[in-house]
């Protein structure tokens, strides 16, 4: 790593949150550290990056390895709705099918959780009593992030307090393309904070950061910061999750258990549609952090049309041939 | 509740492919019997015979010799040069169209998993039709004069390790300039040049243009020491490259050769890590390690060493070493036992000189030939495995503290052929690629290829470069 000359390291700036994991307790002791830090990260090569992912997209997952995947892609859905014209209804429906996503097949395994607004956050939760799946809101004035802390943290209490289990937060864009690395962390930190019990995961918005050495350097703020999970994408932004993001991601969530010993969950979301695509990520999965990331704690997909996709190659594989879309629920 | 996520195994299928139980030699556009003594060619991931293969005696050689000729003064020769490129296009669409076919051919004879032949050899080979299809009909712009000429009949005897891939880089800028050909495939992996040879007859190649004659060192040698061989071409090891140099000597043929390499891959503290760390496991891995060009020798920075060293190994970790044919695999067999019995020779002399030797876990196929992924540690330049060429998955790793260091260590060998530098820095890497001595330098890459890039080395790695427009000079006589 590279070690840039930190100017204000002899004036003392105290620590702003408590113990950050070690080696990097102190990583956080002023603005300059921080990016001294931050930019002291392997760079990334974008076309290294693509061929690495373009090798892995030729795995031919076949038979019993692609139900298993497809079965647990099922069960990492965060099936999501997040839209304006949002009501209890929608949600609603879409909590019945979180629970079954497959009501001619018992044995279809539910998805990971259910993914609104914050303020939708209660129904979802009343709909899904009585079952593992998670409620999940996003929150932090979703999805530009544009808004004081304290309406953002205001954000965050009430979905938690409407019952949400997991907090989908932005992060703002805005100062970590400025150079302000100091104030996205103290700002995630706050969110935690404001979390409770609540799983935190911080949405990078890569489409926005653009670069692959952006991309890890957002994430490795985001998992000091205490982010349980680092998201790519709001879906409102295209391009949303790729594969060589995805892998940048995973490649900062595996380092950074080899140095902290914690684990930090990633979550690919927007753009993935396809069965193919979400096989394409198990198998990236599989070959970048490593085996103990494919269960649903540590591995989601934020997405709405792909558990449909899913489900009918699910029943192909099962019956031997296509069904079709009316085979399959609405959302 | 983690589980392993299996993958299950994808096997190619192997019905594409038509192997005939016995083939000839091609000459003069006919499949005709050999005098030479068959040879057997075997699967190398089975040990399976996969069919036997005529063998082509100084008079089968001379008989193709004079084919070649007769084409090359009555038909190739005067040919408009525009339909010979059609002759070149024609090939380069059969070889697409005929991909699985190859591809399946190539990973049986030679042991190559399938997604290399298929996704590397097979549409680079295409490539290399194709582009010098293009040059066919545009000889005067190579930069040899308003009216460059061919020389005549080539000579060519080519390697085990790429058999398509290397038979296209002889074979296509020989035509597009307008020579014909006398190839020998090598004794192990004759098939896909046989496959090749049906290609020719259904591109109707005017008889003679190409001709193919498999067999073991004594067909080679008839084929370059030909009193009416114009132009020799071999690729393969530095030895047999010095004799058919002396044999060639003090006759009018010209010679290129492309023989072997102990490449350096230079990664900078700066370096991308997990992108330089894909690119050693390309560098020495691809091909099980049976390139020219790997990328045998990791100069890491000191002070990243432990840190690229540690991310190599988990990295290794994870390659499919197995079942060629399986479509998930990463490293198949190794191309025959004698060419394993030299790898495990010179691993030996690895251990017993000092250096740390490290493999994966996991267990090697019962039968065919393998060798696992193989990391040496604390290597020092004066150690064989750092100066011997392994030709084989065996990376010898030793550090440098500085550029020039880097420099000095990376030319310290008797070979030239590549190296490859990691840096994020672009002074750096321009500052130290015009240092290397090596005709090939990847700069945040390593192993790529391309019919537009010539190839070739320096020092004991051979003379002549072959593709880009470089290439076009081994096949043609200047018009200055």
């Amino acid at each position: 790593m590279t070690h840039v000359l930190d100017p204000s390291a002899l004036t003392g700036a105290g620590s702003l949150t408590g113990p950050l994991p070690d080696p990097f307790a102190d990583v956080t002791r002023s603005g300059d550290a921080f990016r001294a830090f931050l930019h002291g990260l392997p760079g990334v090569d974008q076309v290294g990056a693509e061929n690495r992912v373009k090798v892995l997209g030729t795995r031919s997952i076949k038979t019993t390895a692609k139900a298993w995947a497809i079965d647990t892609a099922i069960s990492m859905v965060d099936l999501t709705t997040l839209e304006g014209s949002d009501t209890p209804g929608k949600v609603r429906s879409l909590a019945a099918k979180a629970r079954r996503p497959d009501p001619e097949d018992p044995d279809c395994p539910p998805v990971a959780a259910v993914c609104v607004y914050g303020d939708l956050a209660g129904v979802a939760k009343q709909a899904l009593v009585g079952t593992d799946v998670k409620v999940a809101a996003v929150a932090t004035a979703f999805p530009s992030g544009r808004a004081s802390r304290a309406v953002k943290l205001a954000d965050v209490q009430d979905a938690v307090a409407n019952g949400a289990d997991e907090i989908d937060m932005v992060i703002d864009r805005g100062a970590f393309l400025a150079g302000r690395y100091l104030d996205v962390f103290e700002e995630i930190v706050a969110v935690k904070e404001a979390c409770g019990s609540a799983h935190l995961k911080v949405i990078l918005e890569t489409g926005e950061l653009v670069t692959l050495d952006a991309v890890r350097r957002a994430s490795w703020l985001a998992m000091l910061a205490g982010g349980d999970f680092i998201k790519t994408s709001t879906g409102k932004i295209s391009p949303a999750a790729t594969l060589p993001v995805c892998l940048v991601m995973l490649e900062a969530v595996r380092d950074f258990r080899a140095a902290t010993g914690r684990q930090v969950g990633v979550k690919p979301a927007g753009g993935i549609r396809t069965t193919k695509d979400a096989v394409k990520h198990l198998v990236l999965v599989n070959e970048t952090a490593g085996a103990d990331w494919l269960s649903p704690d540590w591995f989601r997909f934020g997405a709405s049309s792909l558990l449909n996709d899913l489900l009918l190659q699910r029943q192909k594989l099962r019956t031997g041939h296509y069904s079709g879309p009316d085979h399959v629920s609405v959302d | 509740m983690t589980q392993l996520f299996e993958y299950a195994p994808a096997p190619e299928s192997r019905s594409i492919v038509d192997i005939r139980p016995s083939y000839g030699l091609f000459v003069d556009g006919e499949f005709t019997d050999g005098t030479g003594a068959p040879l057997k060619t075997v699967n190398p991931a089975t040990e399976e015979v996969l069919s036997e293969v005529a063998t082509g005696s100084d008079e089968d050689v001379d008989r193709a010799v004079r084919a070649a000729r007769r084409a090359y003064a009555r038909v190739w020769g005067p040919m408009r040069p525009a339909d010979r490129g059609k002759y070149l296009f024609r090939i380069a669409r059969l070889l697409q169209e005929r991909a699985r076919e190859f591809a399946v051919l190539e990973t049986l004879d030679n042991g190559k998993p399938i997604r290399e032949s298929r996704d590397v050899d097979v549409p680079l080979a295409a490539a290399h039709f194709f582009y010098h299809a293009g040059w066919a009909d545009k000889l005067e712009h190579a930069g040899l004069g308003p009216a460059p000429r061919p020389l005549g009949v080539a000579g060519q005897v080519i390697p085990w390790n790429f058999p398509l891939l290397m038979l296209a880089w002889k074979v296509a800028p020989a035509l597009a300039a307008g020579n014909t050909v006398v190839l020998k495939p090598a004794e192990t992996t004759p098939l896909t040049a046989l496959l090749f040879a049906e290609v020719c007859r259904q591109a109707d190649l005017p008889p003679g243009v190409v001709n193919i004659v498999p067999g073991a060192g004594a067909t080679g040698r008839a084929v370059i020491s030909h009193p009416d061989v114009d132009k020799v071409a071999f690729t393969g090891s530095t030895e047999v490259g010095r004799s058919i140099a002396r044999a060639v000597a003090g006759t009018s043929k010209r010679l290129t050769l492309e023989l072997g390499g102990k490449a350096a891959n230079i990664v900078f503290d700066d370096a991308p890590v997990d992108q330089a760390v894909e690119g050693i496991v390309r560098g020495i891995f691809f091909n099980q390690g049976h390139v020219c060009c790997a990328g045998s020798r990791l100069l890491v920075q000191e002070s990243v060493h432990d840190d690229v060293v540690a991310a190599l190994q988990r990295r290794i970790g994870t390659l499919r070493v197995g079942d060629p044919m399986d479509k998930n695999t990463d490293l198949g067999a190794i191309n025959s036992a004698e060419q394993l019995s030299r790898i495990r020779e010179l691993t030996a002399f690895g251990e017993t000189e000092g250096a740390t030797c490290w493999q994966p876990e996991g267990e090697l196929p019962g039968r065919g030939w393998w060798f696992k992924p193989t990391v040496f540690t604390d290597v020092s330049p004066a150690h064989r495995i750092a100066r011997d060429e392994v030709f084989g998955p065996v990376l010898s790793v030793m550090t440098f503290r500085t550029p020039d260091e880097a420099v000095a260590k990376a030319n310290n060998t008797t070979y030239g052929l590549s190296a490859g530098i990691w840096s994020e820095k672009g002074s750096r890497i321009l500052s130290v690629t015009s240092k290397l001595r090596a005709g090939v330098v990847w700069a945040n890459t390593f192993n790529e290829f391309d019919p537009t890039s010539p190839f070739g080395g320096y020092k004991q790695s051979g003379y002549g470069r072959e593709g880009g427009r470089q290439g076009l000079a081994a096949y043609l006589e200047a018009s200055h």
